[in-house]
């Protein structure tokens, strides 16, 4: 390295927030950079957000823009919602990783690429006939820095003689300890990472930390950058934190609800993209008496899962829409025989195969109705990764207290990105209580609790209250099989009722911003909350007289709705899907709302969110 | 299963107060007298039977017994007696399914459970047609096989259960017949105290579509040439005299006479190689001009999944891994002040 090692003195600015993003090859190492990224910056205080991007192929050729990842984070002294609409810094290791990006790059932010990488045949494969950094288009939009990231990457680490591959496969970390610098992150956090991960690989663990602190160094000695970064520590509730993604939140609220409720936990599942991480996290968790069964097929995973709530346990199978396509057979089964489970669909860009790594909320209607027959299902929503959490305990609440299955509905966006979260004590958890049906005395499968209308739950192995219960109708309190046409009619609208009623036991929706009058409400639901909320901040400064609501009850809408809809001249409803939600609302309470529909596989932008409400307010 | 005390049941406390919908002469009246007689035998609390069926005529099968039961959707019961199994081992689970509900629509599950050696016992009902959809063919109807959506005679080469049964790995397997009620209860007893997936195959007479379909091994004119009752540790004799035997030449099995002693095939259930249930399922099956063969022709010990499971929980319970409280403080936490 030719640079000078006088130290010069480089100027601090202090920001309010930043979003940036590290995109590669598939093999660079992309999302593990990010995540130590936000390590570090939860560590310091900020208030962040996440959002990964990932191909659907495991390997895509090298250098390809299919094989391009990504990881972008949002991070502040205020508090804030989303992962960030435009980039203030896009790391680009390679050419491919560029072109997929740069778009999202705000005029004037920071582009910093691995020049080493921008070869004539990586250029080639993605379509460049001339280096785009050369281009005038480029140096006078962007502040480009250009840095040798693979060579510098090799010289910190010609002594150490490591394979080639492995050499390469060590850049990621010099673009990691750059960041740190622009961003004066520490990197301590990510020190005791390596050092943890590479305990038994000495000279890998040597390579990482030396990488990664030439990368600090580089940023810090170079006349490359004049000047870097400071954002103060967000004002967030004191307490114990941790950063959680959605999956994850998802396995801790079913932990959390296996300890509360003390059921025997049995968990039906199969592999499918991007609600496999949840099959894989609690089968760590053997030792709770928590079982997993990566079953042959969807079919066969809530098949089980039923047969496990039959016996006394409570089943769990977690799959996305395609699994949900083949599982509504079953579905109906617990609802017909009423048995307490929960589906978890992890929505991903449909129909079809579709796009299995990008997000979507475009199961809504299929949660509610795709199944033959009145099938009705409560179906909830999270709207945030750490939200998981408590939706899934309430989806237990749910299923346990009125005997019936549960749609649990998260999505791409929510699965793998991440926020901080504030570390619950497990007193605050609620109660759920459990019931098992033991006496006798007045004992028939389908007599109903007088107030939730729930059958009991009396298992095998309890004496005397031998039955069968099935798929074909079943005739009113005794459950035997019954084609007579009034019990049918009867039975159809108990069902219905039982689920209609849940109404009087769900909280009452809350303004979330703004008044509770005004010219528009957007309502919102699951994973929009936070562009929804950033948008309504904007709209407020402004001078606007909006404010949102956000669903988790879904099925049955919280009982106010109707009330709060009427307050507002007009409704606007942002979905990630051509407008179910509002098909929804607009059947039932009879107002005019309007949508926002973006379906790209990407969480809707706050700028179209406000340009769509600006639209309806003129 | 430990019992302390050994209930005392009748065949009547297993019968349900369902009225039975089958067909008058359909052959699932003998198998549910056979199984009601055999269940106060078992020594097993009533209320621990567990009946898992899926859809078909044979699945109607749990309403007519007192126990629990759960008639599940179609080709599935499998899957859903999986999950009762797991969470509680202590139950006798009993799948009921057919031709077309385990082979068909239920194929799939059928190798996986086995495979698994998932402990309870699969009672199938072959009766060669679809029933309860009036008539049509299923994956046990003979080639060319003319019924409603196979006028000119099926297409389609059948599969033999006991074949799929002992390629999956099943590790209890045999054959029995409606009309012979004696027989089958022998088996069931035998598949009840087997420890992991015990598969009964059991041939039933549909009246209705697919009269006689099972003369041959019923008939008693003819049925002694035609079926060879399998005994552990015994030569394969059959024959209205008891002059015939089956020997084996490499892998074919033949006919010979037991006069003058050309060493019949003696029968070894607990071979470990499957080679020879596999011949001997075959027989007069896939391969014919031969006896069929009735009876265990497989019975051996492997874990089942429900040990391989309890075992894993009880290995990860000597090394916990923190409460509820540790595991929600886990990973990178941060204080804010
Ligand atoms: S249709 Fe055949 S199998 Fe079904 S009940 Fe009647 S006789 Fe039995």
């Amino acid at each position: 390295m030719s640079t000078t090692q006088t130290k010069i003195v480089k100027k601090t600015e202090s920001l309010e927030e930043a979003v940036i993003r590290f995109a590669g090859d598939s093999g660079d190492g992309m999302q593990l950079t990010g995540g130590q990224f936000t390590t570090s910056t939860a560590i310091v205080g900020n208030d962040l957000s996440t959002l990964p991007d990932y191909p659907a192929e495991i390997r895509a050729p090298a250098g390809s823009l299919a094989g391009v990842s990504g990881f972008q984070i949002h991070f502040s002294s205020k508090d804030i919602h989303t992962p960030g609409d435009a980039l203030d810094v896009l790391v680009a290791m390679n050419p491919a990783a560029l072109k997929a990006n740069l778009q999202d790059l705000k005029p004037g932010g920071m582009l910093i690429v691995n020049t080493n990488a921008f070869t004539e045949t990586n250029l080639k494969k993605v379509g460049y006939a001339k280096n785009p950094l050369e281009e005038e288009s480029l140096t006078t939009k962007y502040q480009i820095f250009s840095v040798e990231v693979t060579r510098l990457t090799q010289n910190a680490l010609e002594d150490l003689k490591l394979s080639a591959k492995l050499v390469d496969r060590s850049k990621n970390m010099f673009a990691l300890g750059l960041m740190y610098w622009l961003y004066s992150r520490p990197m301590e956090p990510t020190i005791e990472w390596v050092k943890k991960k590479f305990a038994g690989k000495p000279d890998i663990l040597e390579a990482n930390l030396r990488v990664l602190k030439a990368g600090y160094h580089f940023g810090e000695t170079t006349e490359t950058f004049i000047s870097h970064f400071e954002i103060k520590q967000a004002e967030i509730k004191p307490g114990k934190y941790r950063n959680i993604t959605g999956n994850e939140a998802t396995v801790l609220g079913i932990i959390a609800a296996k300890e509360v409720t003390g059921l025997e936990l049995f968990l039906g599942s199969y592999p499918i993209t991007p609600a496999s991480d949840i099959l894989h996290e609690l089968s760590r968790y053997k030792y709770l008496g928590i079982k997993t069964f990566q079953a042959e097929d969807e079919i066969a995973a809530i098949g089980s899962a039923i047969g496990a709530s039959f016996a006394g346990g409570f089943g769990i199978t977690t799959t996305s829409g395609p699994g949900v396509c083949l599982k509504s057979e079953f579905i109906n089964l617990a609802v017909k025989t009423e048995l307490p489970l929960i589906v978890c669909d992890i929505q991903r860009g449909g129909p079809s195969t579709g796009l299995p790594t990008k997000t979507e909320q475009a199961d809504l209607l299929q949660a509610l109705f795709g199944r033959n027959g009145e099938s009705p299902v409560p179906v909830i929503a999270a709207s945030t990764p750490s939200d998981c959490f408590e939706t899934m305990l309430e989806a237990f609440r749910i299923a346990i207290k009125y005997m019936t299955p549960v749609f649990f509905m998260s999505d791409g966006y929510l699965a793998n990105g991440s926020e901080p979260w504030f570390i619950p004590s497990v007193s605050s958890l609620p109660k759920i209580e459990v019931k098992y049906r033991k006496e006798k005395e007045g004992f028939a499968p389908f007599v109903r609790d007088e107030k939730t209308l729930a059958r009991p739950w009396a298992i095998p192995g309890t004496c005397g209250l031998e039955h069968v219960v099935g798929g074909l109708e079943a005739e009113q309190v005794t459950g035997r099989v019954s084609y007579d046409p009034v019990n049918h009619d009867a039975m159809v609208k108990i069902r219905a009722k039982k689920i209609a009623n849940i109404e009087n036991d769900i909280p009452e929706l809350k303004i979330l911003n703004g008044s509770d009058k005004g010219d528009l409400l957007i309502l919102g639901w699951g994973s929009t909350l936070g562009s929804i909320n950033a948008a309504i901040e904007k709209l407020l400064e402004n001078g606007h007289k909006v404010a949102n609501v956000h669903l988790r009850h879904l099925n049955p809408f919280p009982k106010n709705l109707g009330a709060v809809l009427k307050n507002f001249k007009h409704v606007l409803i942002p979905e990630v899907n051509l407008g179910q939600l509002r098909l929804l609302v607009r059947a039932r309470y009879l107002v005019d709302a309007q949508g926002l529909n973006i379906v790209s596989g990407q969480p809707l932008k706050v700028r179209d969110i406000v340009e769509a409400a600006e639209k309806l307010l003129k | 299963m430990v019992i302390s005390e050994q209930p005392k049941y009748t065949k009547a406390d297993f019968e349900s107060d369902n009225d039975v919908r089958w067909c008058p002469g359909c052959g699932d009246y003998a198998i549910l007298s056979a199984v009601q007689q055999v269940m106060p035998q078992l020594g097993i609390p009533k209320e621990k039977f567990v009946f898992v069926s899926g859809i078909g005529c044979s699945s109607r099968f749990p309403y007519y017994m007192n126990c629990y039961g759960f008639h599940t959707i179609h080709g599935r019961a499998l899957t859903v007696a999986t999950g009762v199994k797991s969470v509680n081992p202590e139950l006798s689970v009993w799948v009921i399914t057919g031709d077309g509900d385990g082979l068909s629509i239920g194929g799939n599950h059928f190798l996986h459970a086995i495979r698994r050696n998932q402990d309870f016992k699969i009672l199938l009902f072959n009766n060669k047609i679809y029933g309860l959809t009036k008539g049509q063919y299923s994956p046990t109807s003979e080639f060319g096989k003319k019924t409603k959506s196979t006028p000119m005679g099926s297409i389609d080469t059948p599969i033999n259960p006991i074949s799929l049964a002992i390629a999956s790995g099943a590790t209890f397997v045999a054959r029995t017949v409606d009309k012979n009620v004696k027989h089958m209860m022998d088996i069931l007893k035998q598949a009840a105290e087997h420890k992991g997936t015990a598969f009964v195959e059991i041939y039933q007479n549909c009246w209705v579509f697919n009269d006689n379909a099972f003369v041959s091994y019923t008939d008693k004119d003819v049925k002694s040439d035609n079926s060879v009752y399998l005994e552990d540790g015994k030569p394969l004799i059959f024959g209205n005299n008891h002059e015939k035997a089956i020997k084996l030449n490499g892998f074919h099995p033949e006919i010979i006479k037991v006069a003058g002693s050309n060493n019949p095939l003696i029968h070894d259930a607990k071979s470990e190689d499957r080679g020879l249930a596999y011949v001997l399922g075959q027989m007069g099956v896939e391969n014919p001009g031969l006896p069929v063969a009735f009876g265990v022709l497989r019975k051996v010990q492997r874990p089942t999944y429900q040990e391989l499971l309890y075992g894993q929980e009880e290995q990860a319970k000597q090394k916990p891994k923190g409460s509820l409280e540790q595991i929600l403080n886990s990973g990178d936490t941060w204080v804010v002040k």
